[in-house]
């Protein structure tokens, strides 16, 4: 599955597609394919205050629990409540469906530390 | 979750008034209960049981237990954990009063027995580990682990050196408790990379070493069901950095009486003696994992061990023990049972154990090898991996093989581990089972491999079979409903 061009990267795995001030954060084709069918998705509470690097959702697969780490610092202001009952959409839509949180973003600036599609196809050959 | 027939708690089976058993008439003066208890400490309403028979009970619990699978029902091939026949010989010695009856605060002259037993077994895992001395304290596989890694940090403290050797080397095949006993011990967890063969890979290993190195916590064989044959190696150059060598003992029933841990150069050994000495896990238990050091460690061992001093068997600390790291042997009742297990084997029995448990798992492996994928092709020790990787691409997952296992009669083996193998189904077959019990193992898994390439839906809703069809373990483990609240 092909990253989308217009979505941020972290090293983590994590995309990020900005609207505005809000950005929706899901895991990765990567992400999914190397944890294995994802069995829960422990998300956070509406209007969580996140700092840019803390755990903020929980995704357990067959293999491992994961922490996924928060890209940006910002309000948690969407939950992907789908999850809850069916948390195979991180496999199945990793990039749509699957979405985990948005955040509005408290500073703009972070967005710089990201990577574009480009250097995130680049650092995949990497790893 | 779709269940059969709905079972009732015992609490739902109450009834007001019904009992178990009757007191006979008070042919004593009454003393009123305010007269013998602080009244702050006196109940004010009924508790809450269940109000039923012994008949009742009898049914319920015997009920519960035809629901479970257990090694004595059927074959439970559950990879790294070793689940052998518990022998009935070990229970009947563990029920004799002197060993069943004491009390931890008992004066050492009136359990000599029981400290001999101790004793004796301490030396008999020293010799199997071909180690220096051994604690029985660890109540269990990562717990030694634990204890283990606490030595280690006091070897080097005493060196001056505990600040610099933050760093414990973990191969990527590991089982996961080591380096998450290493996190405990506040040591920075580095993983060392496998080789083609499965191995460590010794060229990076040399790589990574270095006065930060504290040490390398290893199975051998490893969770591949693999020998490293280049372990003399690793250990040269770990302690050549001045580290120390863990050994996991979970795969110890590969290698009993054959090879001994302290040969292959490895400094701390832990035995999970609910695996390799045959005492029940799994639903029984409790577990038990001494660890057995090296010369340089043993002044630093968690205390009390038992000691012989003029004939007389007593408690003892070592010299600069790290203290205790637990506070009674509340499972002494399974050290008995390791020791009828090592005395009724004897050493040659022990050897043939080793022996068995490698042959069946290389039988299973070579019936099974065209039906599967096997991503590493060489003789195998007491286990090996199979990847579905194959019935993936039909529709058919580890996880649903797994689950189809149950309708004919078998635990699933261990699932989607070793991480470094894709939907990895890891078979240890021990060496408890007959041939006719190997070959309905290895019938069931050519029949769902059938299934999975022309039924995958069959293998996709098992298991059919089971007392609940599939439940939601995952929401279960992050939302357990533990107890039972009553109505009123």
């Amino acid at each position: 599955m092909a990253n989308p061009r217009d979505y941020f990267y972290t090293k983590d795995h994590e995309w990020i597609h900005v609207k505005g001030k809000v950005c929706r954060i899901g895991i990765t084709d990567y992400a999914q394919n190397e944890l294995g069918d994802v069995v829960f998705v422990e998300l956070p509470e509406q209007d969580t205050i996140v700092e840019e690097g803390e755990g903020f959702a929980v995704v357990e697969s067959v293999k491992a629990v994961s922490d996924v780490y928060a890209p940006l610092s910002g309000k948690v202001v969407g939950i992907n409540e789908a999850l809850e009952d069916s948390p195979e959409l991180v496999n199945e839509s990793p990039f749509d469906e699957g979405w985990i949180v948005e955040l509005e973003i408290t500073d703009e600036s972070q967005l710089k530390d990201l990577m574009t599609a480009d250097e995130y196809d680049a650092f995949l050959e990497e790893v | 979750m779709q269940t059969k027939k709905p079972v009732p708690l015992i609490f739902e089976l109450s009834s007001p008034g019904r009992r178990g058993y009757r007191y006979p008439e008070l042919d004593v003066p009454e003393t009123p209960m305010e007269e013998l208890l602080p009244k702050e400490h006196l109940r004010r309403e009924v508790p809450k049981l269940p109000e039923v028979s012994e008949i009742e009970v009898v049914r319920h619990y015997t009920g519960l237990s035809r629901l479970n699978h257990g090694v004595d029902v059927g074959f439970y091939p559950l990879g790294s954990c070793t689940m052998k026949y518990n022998p009935k010989v070990n229970e009947d010695i563990a029920r004799l009063p002197g060993f069943s009856l004491l009390h931890p605060y008992q004066p050492e002259e009136t359990v000599q027995g029981a400290l001999k037993l101790m004793y004796k077994l301490q030396s008999y895992l020293t010799e199997i580990a071909g180690l220096s001395a051994t604690t029985l304290q660890p109540a269990a596989g990562a717990h030694g682990e634990l204890t283990g890694l606490m030595l280690m940090r006091a070897y080097h403290r005493e060196r001056g050196e505990d600040t610099q050797r933050k760093e414990m080397l973990v191969p990527d095949s590991a089982h996961g408790t080591n380096p998450a006993s290493a996190m405990m011990v506040n040591y920075k967890v580095r993983e060392v990379p496998s080789d083609a063969r499965g191995g460590v890979d010794v060229e990076a290993l040399r790589g990574m070493v270095g006065p930060q190195t504290a040490g390398i916590m290893l199975t051998n064989p490893n969770t591949l069901g693999l020998f490293d044959e280049n372990i003399c190696e690793v250990a040269k150059i770990i302690h050549d950095a001045g580290g120390l060598l863990y050994y996991d003992g979970a795969n110890a029933n590969a290698i009993m009486g054959y090879v001994r841990p302290g040969d292959m150069g490895f400094d701390i050994v832990h035995f999970n003696l609910h695996k390799t000495f045959s005492t029940p896990h799994g639903g029984g238990g409790p577990g038990s994992g001494p660890i057995a050091v090296s010369q340089r460690l043993q002044d630093y061992l968690p205390g009390p061990l038992v000691s012989k001093r003029d004939g007389e068997y007593v408690w003892e600390y070592p010299t600069k023990s790290i203290g205790r790291v637990r506070s009674f042997f509340g499972n002494f009742g399974v050290l008995v049972r390791a020791y009828a297990y090592i005395r009724s084997h004897g050493p040659q029995g022990l050897m043939d154990v080793s022996d068995t448990a490698v042959l069946h798992a290389n039988y299973l492996m070579r019936k099974l090898q065209d039906d599967f994928d096997l991503p590493y092709d060489r003789h195998c020790m007491h286990e090996f991996v199979l990847s579905g990787k194959r019935q993936k691409n039909q529709g058919v997952r580890t996880l649903d093989i797994a689950k189809r296992l149950l309708d004919y009669g078998v635990h699933s083996p261990t699932v989607y581990f070793p991480l470094i193998v894709e939907e990895a189904l890891m078979v240890e077959p021990t060496e408890t089972e007959t041939l006719a019990t190997l070959d309905a193992f290895v019938e069931a898994m050519k029949q769902i491999a059938i299934e999975a390439a022309e039924e995958p839906e069959t293998v996709r809703q098992a298991p059919y079979n089971t007392p609940v069809r599939r439940l939601d373990d995952a929401l279960a483990a992050r939302k357990p409903v533990l107890r039972w609240t009553p109505r009123s």
